[in-house]
Protein backbone atom coordinates (compact mmCIF):
# COMPACT_ATOMS: atom_id res chain seq x y z
CA UNK A 1 0.00 0.00 0.00
CA UNK A 2 1.04 3.58 -0.54
CA UNK A 3 2.53 5.14 2.52
CA UNK A 4 4.08 8.53 1.83
CA UNK A 5 7.23 8.97 3.79
CA UNK A 6 8.78 11.79 1.83
CA UNK A 7 7.21 14.68 3.70
CA UNK A 8 8.31 14.78 7.27
CA UNK A 9 5.99 16.47 9.73
CA UNK A 10 7.60 18.06 12.70
CA UNK A 11 6.22 18.18 16.19
CA UNK A 12 6.69 17.29 19.81
CA UNK A 13 6.26 13.61 20.52
CA UNK A 14 4.74 12.04 23.64
CA UNK A 15 8.30 11.62 24.79
CA UNK A 16 8.79 15.34 24.59
CA UNK A 17 11.45 15.08 21.92
CA UNK A 18 11.30 17.20 18.83
CA UNK A 19 11.56 14.82 15.92
CA UNK A 20 11.06 14.55 12.20
CA UNK A 21 9.05 11.61 10.89
CA UNK A 22 10.79 8.90 8.92
CA UNK A 23 9.21 5.70 10.01
CA UNK A 24 9.48 2.50 7.98
CA UNK A 25 9.84 1.05 4.52
CA UNK A 26 6.23 0.89 3.26
CA UNK A 27 7.09 -1.87 0.80
CA UNK A 28 7.33 -4.29 3.72
CA UNK A 29 3.56 -4.86 3.89
CA UNK A 30 2.90 -8.44 2.80
CA UNK A 31 6.41 -9.60 3.53
CA UNK A 32 7.16 -12.78 5.52
CA UNK A 33 10.30 -13.98 7.24
CA UNK A 34 11.82 -17.45 7.42
CA UNK A 35 10.80 -19.65 10.38
CA UNK A 36 12.59 -18.93 13.64
CA UNK A 37 14.77 -21.47 15.39
CA UNK A 38 12.55 -23.60 17.65
CA UNK A 39 11.75 -22.14 21.08
CA UNK A 40 11.67 -24.88 23.72
CA UNK A 41 8.91 -24.16 26.23
CA UNK A 42 10.27 -25.14 29.64
CA UNK A 43 8.56 -25.59 33.00
CA UNK A 44 11.09 -23.33 34.78
CA UNK A 45 10.40 -20.44 32.39
CA UNK A 46 6.65 -20.97 32.70
CA UNK A 47 6.94 -20.77 36.48
CA UNK A 48 9.14 -17.67 36.28
CA UNK A 49 6.73 -15.92 33.89
CA UNK A 50 3.63 -16.90 35.89
CA UNK A 51 5.20 -15.54 39.08
CA UNK A 52 6.19 -12.32 37.30
CA UNK A 53 2.60 -11.59 36.19
CA UNK A 54 1.06 -12.82 39.45
CA UNK A 55 -0.74 -15.83 37.99
CA UNK A 56 -1.10 -18.31 40.86
CA UNK A 57 -3.00 -21.01 38.96
CA UNK A 58 -1.41 -24.39 39.85
CA UNK A 59 -1.60 -25.48 36.17
CA UNK A 60 1.55 -23.34 35.64
CA UNK A 61 3.65 -25.05 38.29
CA UNK A 62 2.13 -28.38 39.30
CA UNK A 63 2.23 -31.13 36.68
CA UNK A 64 -0.36 -33.21 38.51
CA UNK A 65 -2.77 -30.25 38.61
CA UNK A 66 -2.13 -29.56 34.91
CA UNK A 67 -2.82 -33.20 34.02
CA UNK A 68 -5.96 -33.22 36.15
CA UNK A 69 -7.13 -30.22 34.08
CA UNK A 70 -6.51 -32.20 30.88
CA UNK A 71 -3.08 -30.95 29.82
CA UNK A 72 0.00 -33.02 29.03
CA UNK A 73 2.23 -30.97 31.32
CA UNK A 74 2.31 -27.54 32.96
CA UNK A 75 0.89 -24.80 30.71
CA UNK A 76 1.96 -21.23 30.11
CA UNK A 77 -0.06 -18.12 31.03
CA UNK A 78 -1.97 -16.51 28.12
CA UNK A 79 0.63 -13.81 27.39
CA UNK A 80 3.70 -16.08 27.63
CA UNK A 81 3.66 -16.33 23.82
CA UNK A 82 5.08 -12.81 23.74
CA UNK A 83 8.48 -14.38 24.42
CA UNK A 84 8.32 -16.03 21.01
CA UNK A 85 6.37 -13.26 19.24
CA UNK A 86 8.96 -10.66 20.21
CA UNK A 87 11.69 -12.87 18.70
CA UNK A 88 9.66 -12.87 15.50
CA UNK A 89 9.10 -9.09 15.58
CA UNK A 90 12.81 -8.65 16.22
CA UNK A 91 13.51 -9.96 12.73
CA UNK A 92 11.66 -6.99 11.26
CA UNK A 93 12.86 -4.38 13.73
CA UNK A 94 16.51 -5.27 13.18
CA UNK A 95 16.18 -5.70 9.40
CA UNK A 96 18.32 -2.89 7.95
CA UNK A 97 16.16 -2.79 4.83
CA UNK A 98 13.08 -1.97 6.94
CA UNK A 99 14.75 1.21 8.14
CA UNK A 100 13.23 1.09 11.63
CA UNK A 101 14.92 2.94 14.49
CA UNK A 102 14.24 0.50 17.34
CA UNK A 103 14.56 3.26 19.93
CA UNK A 104 11.40 4.78 18.45
CA UNK A 105 9.30 1.62 18.59
CA UNK A 106 6.46 1.49 21.10
CA UNK A 107 3.86 -1.22 21.54
CA UNK A 108 0.44 -0.05 20.39
CA UNK A 109 -1.72 -3.17 20.45
CA UNK A 110 -1.38 -6.87 21.11
CA UNK A 111 -3.60 -9.86 20.46
CA UNK A 112 -3.20 -13.57 21.08
CA UNK A 113 -5.42 -16.28 19.66
CA UNK A 114 -4.73 -19.60 21.35
CA UNK A 115 -5.75 -22.87 19.75
CA UNK A 116 -4.38 -24.62 22.78
CA UNK A 117 -2.14 -23.43 25.65
CA UNK A 118 1.62 -23.51 25.17
CA UNK A 119 2.78 -26.53 27.18
CA UNK A 120 6.11 -27.48 28.69
CA UNK A 121 7.94 -29.62 26.16
CA UNK A 122 6.60 -27.77 23.11
CA UNK A 123 9.16 -26.86 20.46
CA UNK A 124 7.62 -23.75 18.95
CA UNK A 125 8.54 -22.31 15.56
CA UNK A 126 7.38 -18.80 14.65
CA UNK A 127 6.81 -17.33 11.22
CA UNK A 128 6.52 -13.56 11.04
CA UNK A 129 4.24 -11.85 8.54
CA UNK A 130 4.09 -8.09 8.08
CA UNK A 131 0.38 -7.59 7.48
CA UNK A 132 0.07 -3.83 7.31
CA UNK A 133 2.17 -0.68 7.19
CA UNK A 134 0.44 2.65 7.42
CA UNK A 135 1.11 6.22 8.29
CA UNK A 136 -0.88 7.80 11.13
CA UNK A 137 0.02 11.40 11.69
CA UNK A 138 3.77 11.51 11.86
CA UNK A 139 4.03 7.92 13.08
CA UNK A 140 4.14 4.64 11.23
CA UNK A 141 1.94 1.79 12.41
CA UNK A 142 3.11 -1.68 11.54
CA UNK A 143 0.90 -4.69 12.16
CA UNK A 144 2.75 -7.98 12.41
CA UNK A 145 1.39 -11.50 12.78
CA UNK A 146 3.43 -14.35 14.22
CA UNK A 147 2.08 -17.81 13.51
CA UNK A 148 3.39 -20.17 16.18
CA UNK A 149 3.40 -23.87 15.38
CA UNK A 150 4.45 -27.09 17.09
CA UNK A 151 5.18 -29.58 14.33
CA UNK A 152 2.26 -29.14 11.92
CA UNK A 153 -0.08 -27.84 14.59
CA UNK A 154 -0.89 -24.12 14.75
CA UNK A 155 -1.01 -23.36 18.47
CA UNK A 156 -1.10 -19.56 18.64
CA UNK A 157 -1.42 -16.49 16.44
CA UNK A 158 0.11 -13.37 17.99
CA UNK A 159 -0.68 -10.03 16.36
CA UNK A 160 1.21 -6.89 17.33
CA UNK A 161 0.79 -3.29 16.30
CA UNK A 162 4.05 -1.47 16.62
CA UNK A 163 4.09 2.30 16.55
CA UNK A 164 7.24 3.82 15.16
CA UNK A 165 7.21 7.31 16.51
CA UNK A 166 7.84 10.06 14.06
CA UNK A 167 6.07 13.03 15.62
CA UNK A 168 3.21 13.98 17.92
CA UNK A 169 2.68 10.51 19.30
CA UNK A 170 0.38 10.44 22.30
CA UNK A 171 -0.06 6.75 22.96
CA UNK A 172 1.70 3.45 23.40
CA UNK A 173 4.05 2.60 26.17
CA UNK A 174 6.26 -0.35 25.68
CA UNK B 1 -11.52 -24.85 41.22
CA UNK B 2 -14.37 -25.79 38.95
CA UNK B 3 -14.77 -23.96 35.65
CA UNK B 4 -18.19 -22.23 35.58
CA UNK B 5 -20.85 -23.70 33.30
CA UNK B 6 -22.06 -21.41 30.54
CA UNK B 7 -25.61 -21.65 31.91
CA UNK B 8 -24.47 -20.25 35.25
CA UNK B 9 -23.10 -17.05 33.68
CA UNK B 10 -25.04 -14.05 32.34
CA UNK B 11 -24.10 -11.05 30.24
CA UNK B 12 -23.44 -8.22 32.67
CA UNK B 13 -21.92 -10.46 35.36
CA UNK B 14 -19.04 -8.70 37.06
CA UNK B 15 -15.80 -10.53 37.89
CA UNK B 16 -14.13 -10.00 41.26
CA UNK B 17 -11.84 -6.97 40.76
CA UNK B 18 -8.21 -6.90 41.74
CA UNK B 19 -5.63 -4.25 42.55
CA UNK B 20 -2.20 -4.91 41.11
CA UNK B 21 0.54 -3.20 43.04
CA UNK B 22 3.63 -2.45 40.94
CA UNK B 23 7.04 -1.53 42.27
CA UNK B 24 10.36 -1.20 40.48
CA UNK B 25 11.16 -4.72 41.68
CA UNK B 26 7.98 -5.99 39.98
CA UNK B 27 9.23 -4.59 36.68
CA UNK B 28 12.74 -5.98 37.09
CA UNK B 29 11.20 -9.38 37.75
CA UNK B 30 9.01 -9.08 34.65
CA UNK B 31 11.95 -7.86 32.56
CA UNK B 32 13.85 -11.01 33.47
CA UNK B 33 10.92 -13.34 32.90
CA UNK B 34 9.86 -11.80 29.59
CA UNK B 35 13.35 -10.93 28.32
CA UNK B 36 12.08 -7.39 27.60
CA UNK B 37 14.97 -5.52 29.17
CA UNK B 38 14.19 -2.09 27.74
CA UNK B 39 15.72 0.40 30.16
CA UNK B 40 12.63 2.63 30.25
CA UNK B 41 11.13 -0.05 32.52
CA UNK B 42 13.76 0.00 35.26
CA UNK B 43 16.27 2.84 34.77
CA UNK B 44 14.83 6.14 35.97
CA UNK B 45 17.63 8.27 34.57
CA UNK B 46 17.30 6.64 31.16
CA UNK B 47 13.48 6.94 31.15
CA UNK B 48 13.60 10.62 31.99
CA UNK B 49 16.34 11.09 29.41
CA UNK B 50 13.96 10.01 26.65
CA UNK B 51 11.26 12.36 27.89
CA UNK B 52 9.17 10.06 30.08
CA UNK B 53 7.94 11.33 33.46
CA UNK B 54 9.60 8.35 35.19
CA UNK B 55 10.06 4.59 34.79
CA UNK B 56 6.98 3.06 33.14
CA UNK B 57 5.63 -0.49 33.38
CA UNK B 58 5.87 -2.85 30.42
CA UNK B 59 2.55 -2.75 28.57
CA UNK B 60 2.84 -6.53 28.38
CA UNK B 61 3.20 -6.71 32.17
CA UNK B 62 -0.09 -4.84 32.57
CA UNK B 63 -1.73 -7.02 29.94
CA UNK B 64 -0.38 -10.22 31.49
CA UNK B 65 -1.30 -9.39 35.07
CA UNK B 66 -4.74 -7.95 34.18
CA UNK B 67 -5.86 -11.23 32.64
CA UNK B 68 -5.44 -12.98 35.99
CA UNK B 69 -8.81 -11.43 36.89
CA UNK B 70 -10.24 -13.62 34.13
CA UNK B 71 -8.18 -16.76 34.77
CA UNK B 72 -8.93 -16.68 38.51
CA UNK B 73 -12.64 -16.34 37.75
CA UNK B 74 -12.65 -19.18 35.22
CA UNK B 75 -10.41 -21.36 37.40
CA UNK B 76 -8.16 -22.64 34.59
CA UNK B 77 -5.59 -20.41 32.90
CA UNK B 78 -5.66 -22.65 29.84
CA UNK B 79 -9.24 -21.66 28.97
CA UNK B 80 -8.28 -18.30 27.43
CA UNK B 81 -8.72 -18.69 23.67
CA UNK B 82 -8.25 -15.05 22.71
CA UNK B 83 -6.93 -11.96 24.47
CA UNK B 84 -6.34 -8.55 22.97
CA UNK B 85 -5.77 -4.98 24.06
CA UNK B 86 -4.53 -1.56 23.10
CA UNK B 87 -1.94 0.18 25.22
CA UNK B 88 -3.58 3.55 25.72
CA UNK B 89 -1.59 5.16 28.55
CA UNK B 90 1.65 4.25 30.27
CA UNK B 91 1.67 3.15 33.92
CA UNK B 92 4.19 5.42 35.60
CA UNK B 93 6.00 3.69 38.48
CA UNK B 94 7.74 6.09 40.87
CA UNK B 95 10.46 4.85 43.21
CA UNK B 96 8.44 5.86 46.24
CA UNK B 97 5.20 3.98 46.63
CA UNK B 98 5.06 2.40 43.19
CA UNK B 99 1.75 2.33 41.34
CA UNK B 100 -1.59 0.58 41.66
CA UNK B 101 -3.59 -0.68 38.70
CA UNK B 102 -7.20 -1.56 39.46
CA UNK B 103 -8.57 -4.23 37.13
CA UNK B 104 -12.22 -5.14 36.78
CA UNK B 105 -14.08 -7.26 34.25
CA UNK B 106 -17.60 -7.73 32.97
CA UNK B 107 -19.11 -10.46 30.80
CA UNK B 108 -20.19 -8.83 27.54
CA UNK B 109 -21.07 -11.79 25.35
CA UNK B 110 -21.92 -15.48 25.60
CA UNK B 111 -21.80 -17.94 22.73
CA UNK B 112 -23.79 -21.10 23.51
CA UNK B 113 -22.37 -22.87 20.42
CA UNK B 114 -18.73 -22.69 21.49
CA UNK B 115 -19.35 -22.21 25.24
CA UNK B 116 -17.33 -19.02 24.95
CA UNK B 117 -17.67 -16.03 27.23
CA UNK B 118 -16.20 -12.65 26.30
CA UNK B 119 -14.98 -10.54 29.20
CA UNK B 120 -14.18 -6.86 28.80
CA UNK B 121 -11.48 -5.76 31.21
CA UNK B 122 -10.96 -2.26 32.54
CA UNK B 123 -7.56 -1.35 33.96
CA UNK B 124 -7.13 2.01 35.64
CA UNK B 125 -4.13 3.68 37.20
CA UNK B 126 -5.52 6.69 39.03
CA UNK B 127 -7.76 8.42 36.49
CA UNK B 128 -6.02 6.88 33.48
CA UNK B 129 -7.46 3.96 31.56
CA UNK B 130 -4.24 2.12 30.76
CA UNK B 131 -5.69 -0.63 28.57
CA UNK B 132 -8.14 0.03 25.74
CA UNK B 133 -10.65 -2.50 24.44
CA UNK B 134 -9.15 -5.27 26.54
CA UNK B 135 -11.13 -8.38 25.59
CA UNK B 136 -10.57 -11.93 26.77
CA UNK B 137 -12.51 -14.89 25.42
CA UNK B 138 -12.68 -17.98 27.63
CA UNK B 139 -14.13 -21.42 27.06
CA UNK B 140 -16.54 -22.32 29.84
CA UNK B 141 -17.94 -25.77 30.62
Amino acid sequence: MACPTGRARRGVSYWGTRVASMPVNADFAGRSYPPTAPYAVGSAKIREFAEAVGSTDPVHVDRAAARAAGYLDVIAPPTFAVLIAQQCDGQLITDPEAGIDFTRVVHGEQKFVHHRPLTAGDEVVGVLHVDRVRQAGGNAMVTTRSELTVGDELVCTATSTLVIRGAEDDGGDA
Amino acid sequence: MAVPALASVAVGDELPPKTIHIERATLVQYAGASLDRNRIHWDERFAKGVGLPDVIAHGMFTMGSAVTVVTEWVGDAGRVTSYSTRFTKPVVVPYDGGADVVVSGVVTRLDPESHAATVELTARCGEDKVLGRALAVVRLD
